[in-house]
C-alpha cells in the first residue's frame, strides 16, 4: 500500500463518488451551525421544498452577535435578536439541536464543538465560519463553508469538494518562557503571508507541536486560514485522546477504545510526501505583535515598525503605507512604546481554559493600567464555569479586567463589545482588518499572556522579561 | 443560480492587494436573514463617510464608473472570513465578474455559486487591464466561459482556467444540490457502509 498523508486518508475515507471531470461527493461527520451565515440556507431549503438529510448530525449555538454582559436583561439589539429567533425557529422545524443564549453550554461554535466531544480525530467538520479549521487539531479534516455550501450539507449531508494540496509546516525545538501557539502560528503567517497557504491544507508537524497540549494545537489549527489555507491539522495522540475521552458525544468503553485503534492508524505514513513543506525552529521565536492591517503584517516584539520605504514590493510599500495611516503609526517606533486603550481576551483563537489560566497568571496581584479598558471574554459557558471554579474570574476583576458571558465578543464586534474610532487595542482573536473591531479601530494581534502584560503596563511588553 | 455564459461590462479598477471580505462588507451588515439588499452596503467604509455621506474619492462613487459589472483588483481577493454576504454584496450591486491575479479559496467557491465569474489572470496582465481601465474612459470587456477568454476592444485576448466542473454548473446553472441528490443511493450506501 502507498504511503498516504493524514490528510489523504480522511478524504479517502469520506469519499462518496469521485470521478474525473467532477468535483468529488465528499460526506461530512459533523456540521456546526450559527446565528449569522444560517438563515438563508434555511431559506433556501424551504424554497426548494427539501429536508434536513440527517438533523442528528447539525448542531446549533448562539455565538457571534450575543450580548456578553448581563443575559438576564433583555437583547436590545432588535436585528441580532431576531437573527437569534430565527435560528431557534428553523432548529425546531427541522429538528438540530441548538445551544441557545441560555443553555448552560452555549458558546462559541468552535470552543463548543471540541468540548462536547463532536470533534474527534478522522472526522470531516465543517461550519459557516472560516475559522473552522480549529477542529483539525484533533487531526480531522474542518474547513468553513458558505451559506450556499451549508445549505447543501443541511440537505445532502454531503459537499462539493476538489482535492487541495497538502502543506507541512514543521516547527521543530522548544518553545521560551513567554512564546506560545500564539506567537508559533502569527510566526508562520508572517513567513508564508496571508496568501501562503491558499490553496492547501497544512499539516503541522515537529517536536514543538507535539509537545504542545491540545487546547494550543488548537489555536495555531485556528488560525490556518488567515494565511488563506483551506484547513490545518495535527495528527491526534495520546494527549488528544485524552481530551476527547468522556464528553457528551463521544464514544463510550468498548467503542472508544475501538475509535482510538482506528484513530491511531491517521498519521502520515513515514515516505509520504506534502506538495510543500517549510521548517522553522521553535527557539528562533519570540512573542509577536501585528502591527499592520492584516495578520501577516508582524514583527517580534523586539523589533520597531517596519519603514514602508524599505519593503521589497510597490504593492507591499503601499499596503503598508496604507496599512500605518490606518493604525496611526510612523515607521520605526519601537513595538514597546506603543501604547493602548483596550485589551480583548476571548475569541475563538484564544479563549478556552488554558488561554485564560496563562492571562491570569500575569494579571495576578498587578493592575490593569488606568485608562486602559480590558475585557476577558470566555469562549464558553463551561469554560466560564471552569474559571470561576479555579477563581480565575477573582484575579481577572481584582486586576481590574471586566469578566464577561461567553461569545465571540470583540474579535468580530457584532454585538455592543466595539472600539471607538482611533481606539487601540491588544487582542488575542485572530484578525486585525481594517473596521474589524469596530470602525476605524487598531487591532494589534497577540497572545494572551502579551495582552495581559500589555493591560497591566498600558503599552506592549516583552512577557519572557515577567518570567521565573 | 443564473447561468454565465458570457458578459460585456465596463470595467471598474480596485488597485489594491488582499482585499478582505470584513472590507467587501462589514459585520454591521451580516445581521439580515435574506440574501438580497447588500448591494447598497458594499465596500461600506470606504464609499461612505462617517456620517453617511458619499466618499467621492472611492472608485465606486466616480460618475465614470457607475454601472460597472467587471471588477479588476489585487490578489487574494476575498480573504478572510466565509461570510456569503460578501459575494451578495457584489452580485446585488450589479458586478457579474471579478479579474484578479488571485482569490481566497472559500470567496471564490461562493462567488461561483452566486452567478459571479472568478477569473484568474497573472499579475501582468490585470496590471494592463488595470491601466486600460484607469486611464480609458468606458473602458468595457467581453467574457465568453465557454472559451474561457477576456476580450480587449481591440480584440486582444487572454484565456483563463477554470475547474470543467465548475464551468458546467456555471454555463448551465446547475442546482448543486439537486446535482448531488442524483446520487442519494450512493450517499445512503456510505451511511450504511460506515454504520452512520
Amino acid at each position: 500500500m502507498s504511503s498516504k498523508t493524514m490528510f489523504k486518508k480522511i478524504w479517502d475515507n469520506h469519499v462518496v463518488r469521485e470521478l474525473q471531470g467532477e468535483a468529488t461527493i465528499l460526506y461530512i461527520d459533523t456540521h456546526l451551525i450559527h446565528e449569522v451565515t444560517s438563515p438563508q440556507a434555511f431559506e433556501g431549503l424551504r424554497l426548494a421544498n427539501r429536508g434536513v438529510r440527517r438533523p442528528s448530525q447539525t448542531f446549533a449555538t448562539m455565538d457571534h452577535n450575543v450580548p456578553t454582559t448581563d443575559r438576564s436583561l433583555p437583547i436590545t439589539d432588535l436585528i441580532s435578536k431576531k437573527q437569534m429567533e430565527t435560528l431557534t425557529e428553523n432548529c425546531e422545524e427541522f429538528g438540530i439541536r441548538l445551544y441557545d443564549l441560555h443553555h448552560s453550554d452555549q458558546g462559541i461554535v468552535h470552543v463548543l464543538g471540541p468540548e462536547l466531544g463532536l470533534t474527534q480525530p478522522g472526522m470531516t467538520i465543517v461550519c459557516g465560519d472560516s475559522h473552522t479549521s480549529t477542529h483539525g487539531a484533533f487531526g480531522a479534516l474542518a474547513f468553513g463553508i458558505g451559506t450556499s455550501e451549508i445549505e447543501h450539507v443541511l440537505a445532502t449531508q454531503c459537499l462539493l469538494q476538489y482535492q487541495p494540496e497538502t502543506f507541512e509546516i514543521r516547527i521543530d525545538g522548544q518553545l521560551q518562557f513567554g512564546v506560545t501557539a500564539k506567537d508559533i502560528i502569527l510566526s508562520v503567517i508572517g513567513k508564508i503571508g496571508i496568501d501562503g497557504g491558499t490553496g492547501t491544507v497544512v499539516e503541522y508537524t515537529g517536536s514543538a507541536i507535539k509537545s504542545l497540549d491540545v487546547e494550543e494545537r488548537m489555536t495555531i489549527c485556528n488560525m490556518s486560514i488567515e494565511a488563506g489555507a483551506r484547513a490545518g491539522m495535527i495528527a491526534p495522540d495520546d494527549k488528544t485522546y485524552e481530551y476527547v475521552a468522556g464528553r457528551e458525544f463521544s464514544p463510550k468503553g468498548e467503542e472508544f477504545d475501538k475509535a482510538v485503534a482506528t484513530w491511531k492508524k491517521l498519521p502520515t505514513d513515514s515516505g509520504a510526501t506534502y506538495d510543500h513543506s517549510i521548517t522553522l525552529s521553535a527557539e528562533d521565536l519570540v512573542p509577536q505583535v501585528t502591527w499592520g492591517t492584516n495578520p501577516e503584517m508582524v514583527v517580534n516584539v523586539t523589533e520597531t515598525v517596519p519603514d514602508p520605504d524599505k519593503m521589497p514590493t510597490q504593492h507591499q510599500k503601499k499596503a503598508a503605507e496604507n496599512a500605518l495611516v490606518y493604525m496611526g503609526l510612523r515607521p520605526n517606533t519601537p513595538i514597546t512604546q506603543i501604547a493602548i486603550d483596550k485589551v480583548f481576551i476571548g475569541s475563538c483563537t484564544n479563549s478556552r481554559i488554558t488561554d485564560l489560566r496563562v492571562a491570569a497568571e500575569v494579571a495576578k496581584d498587578r493592575k490593569v493600567s488606568s485608562g486602559v479598558n480590558a475585557i476577558v471574554v470566555p469562549g464558553s459557558q463551561a469554560v466560564k464555569r471552569q474559571a470561576e471554579a479555579e477563581g480565575l474570574d477573582k484575579v481577572f476583576r481584582a486586576a481590574g479586567f471586566e469578566w464577561r458571558e461567553a461569545g465571540c465578543s470583540m474579535c468580530l464586534a457584532m454585538n455592543d463589545d466595539v472600539l471607538q474610532p482611533g481606539e487601540r487595542c491588544a487582542s488575542t482573536s485572530n484578525r486585525n482588518f481594517e473596521g474589524r473591531q469596530g470602525k476605524d479601530g487598531r487591532t494589534h494581534l497577540v497572545s494572551p499572556q502579551m495582552a495581559a502584560a500589555a493591560a497591566i503596563e498600558g503599552k506592549f511588553v516583552d512577557v519572557r522579561a515577567w518570567g521565573n | 443560480m443564473e447561468p454565465f455564459r458570457e458578459h460585456i461590462g465596463l470595467c471598474v479598477p480596485l488597485d489594491r492587494v488582499n482585499i478582505d471580505t470584513d472590507q467587501i462588507i462589514p459585520k454591521q451588515f451580516l445581521k439580515r436573514i435574506e440574501r438580497t439588499g447588500f448591494g447598497e452596503f458594499l465596500f461600506n467604509d470606504w464609499r461612505y463617510y462617517d456620517d453617511g455621506s458619499i466618499n467621492p474619492d472611492f472608485i465606486l462613487n466616480r460618475d465614470l464608473y457607475k454601472g460597472g459589472t467587471i471588477l479588476i483588483t489585487g490578489a487574494n481577493f476575498g480573504c478572510g472570513s466565509s461570510r456569503e454576504h460578501a459575494p451578495w454584496a457584489l452580485l446585488d450591486y450589479g458586478f457579474r465578474v471579478i479579474i484578479a491575479p488571485s482569490f481566497a479559496d472559500i470567496f471564490k467557491n461562493n462567488c461561483c455559486k452566486n452567478g459571479i465569474l472568478p477569473v484568474i489572470l497573472s499579475t501582468e496582465s490585470v496590471e494592463e487591464l488595470m491601466l486600460a481601465s484607469t486611464s480609458e474612459d468606458g473602458y468595457r470587456l467581453k467574457i465568453d466561459l465557454e472559451a474561457q477568454l477576456v476580450i480587449r476592444p481591440d480584440n486582444v485576448s487572454y484565456s483563463f482556467e477554470i475547474d470543467n466542473f465548475q464551468k458546467n454548473c456555471m454555463l448551465k446553472g446547475i442546482d448543486e444540490i439537486g446535482w448531488t441528490l442524483q446520487f442519494e443511493s450512493q450517499i445512503a450506501d456510505y451511511e450504511a457502509k460506515s454504520g452512520i
